[in-house]
């Protein structure tokens, strides 16, 4: 009876030490998933999710923190690809979080200054240095990354007239 | 060298654990919807059949039969199981995030899958020697994977199939098993013992 007790003891103790080495000793890292999920993000950048870009984002759905239903420039056929890969249920509520709307320049005020072309992540602004630019309506995912840059707040959101104009990757 | 081989085949076709002797039917289930998952848990249970065929041959030969223990197996083979699948499970998490959110719940109830722990038992009753305890887990193995992976193939394609209402889900995937296993029953006579 001691002699059965004392062996169980043992051999529980022998394990729990060696997982509690094996845990210290093992780094998290799966570089591989995070660039298997990355992969099916737009890559536009935008912070829409909350993350501050599509890797982030991609790390934090391998985590479990995040849903798949958080990307509106992706739209319905990220979130579903993403569901598929994560092996989870598909999107509960779409559209996901819908836009609030699209870019619209107010080109008479614009000075041409370029600025929010560069930040644009979908190049949905067209125009050049010192002339009236002006937004692509269809490409545009209303992240609002080009009115904080705005010199002259030349820049408003116009909401969406339905949500149907959002764009999708096929 | 070819008696061992018997040993694994053995295991692998005639005695499958999973559609002969009705064994670790759980996971087979479970996880056998999809191809990449079913591989994965294929991975990790061989590799928990294999260490855990050797371990507790090693357990049960050098420790519980000299000191008269023979009663201590079943709850010692679990902690034995239980260590070794934490361990394959850290691996994972750490190293296959992936994989560890597609197999989800699955993997710690490899703990209790019974295919392992019946590896265990027989391996404590009849193994001869380490290398054929080795061979019966390696053998049960490659038989669980052999037959996850048809399973979840079968099932993808079900999938798409136009299968009757009434019969659809695990209907259809418990027929599709009840099938699987009377083919198995054509190794019967591959080998004889």
């Amino acid at each position: 009876m001691v002699l059965g007790a004392g062996l169980l003891t043992a051999l529980a103790m022998a394990i729990g030490i060696l997982l509690a080495r094996a845990s210290a000793g093992l780094q998290a890292n799966d570089e591989s998933g995070i660039e298997r999920i990355n992969a099916l993000l737009p890559q536009t950048q935008c912070g829409q999710c909350g993350y501050p870009g599509c890797r982030p984002y991609a790390e934090a759905l391998l985590q479990g923190t995040a849903g798949t239903d958080q990307c509106p420039p992706g739209g319905e056929a990220t979130a579903r690809a993403l569901a598929r890969l994560l092996g989870s249920r598909g999107p509960q509520h779409m559209p996901p979080a819908p836009a609030a709307g699209i870019a619209v320049i107010d080109e008479p005020a614009c000075i041409g200054c370029a600025r929010c072309i560069e930040v644009c992540p979908v190049d949905a602004i067209i125009g050049a240095a010192q002339f009236s630019h002006t937004v692509i309506a269809a490409d545009c995912t209303g992240c609002e990354l080009c009115i904080p840059v705005c010199p002259v707040d030349c820049i408003r959101l116009d909401p969406l007239p339905g949500h149907s104009t959002q764009p999708s990757p096929a | 060298m070819a008696e061992l081989l018997l040993i694994a085949v053995g295991a692998a076709t005639v005695n499958n654990f999973v559609l002969v002797r009705f064994l670790g039917l759980c996971p087979l289930l479970g996880v056998g919807s999809r191809l990449d998952s079913a591989a994965g848990m294929s991975l990790a249970t061989g590799f928990v059949l294999t260490v855990t065929a050797g371990l507790s041959y090693l357990l049960d030969h050098w420790v519980l039969v000299p000191l008269d223990l023979g009663y201590l197996r079943i709850i010692s083979f679990i902690l034995l199981i239980a260590g070794t699948v934490q361990l394959a499970e850290l691996v994972i998490r750490r190293r296959y995030a992936l994989l560890h959110r597609l197999l989800g719940m699955y993997l710690p109830l490899i703990t209790t899958n019974c295919a392992v722990l019946g590896v265990a038992l027989l391996n404590a009753g009849t193994a001869k020697s380490l290398a054929a305890a080795l061979a019966m887990g390696l053998g049960a193995g490659l038989g669980f994977a052999l037959v996850m992976l048809l399973f979840a193939s079968l099932r993808e394609r079900l999938e798409s199939a136009q299968v009757p209402q009434p019969f659809r889900g695990p209907a259809i995937a418990l027929v599709t098993a009840g099938m699987m296993s009377l083919a198995f029953l054509g190794f019967a006579g591959l080998i004889r013992v």
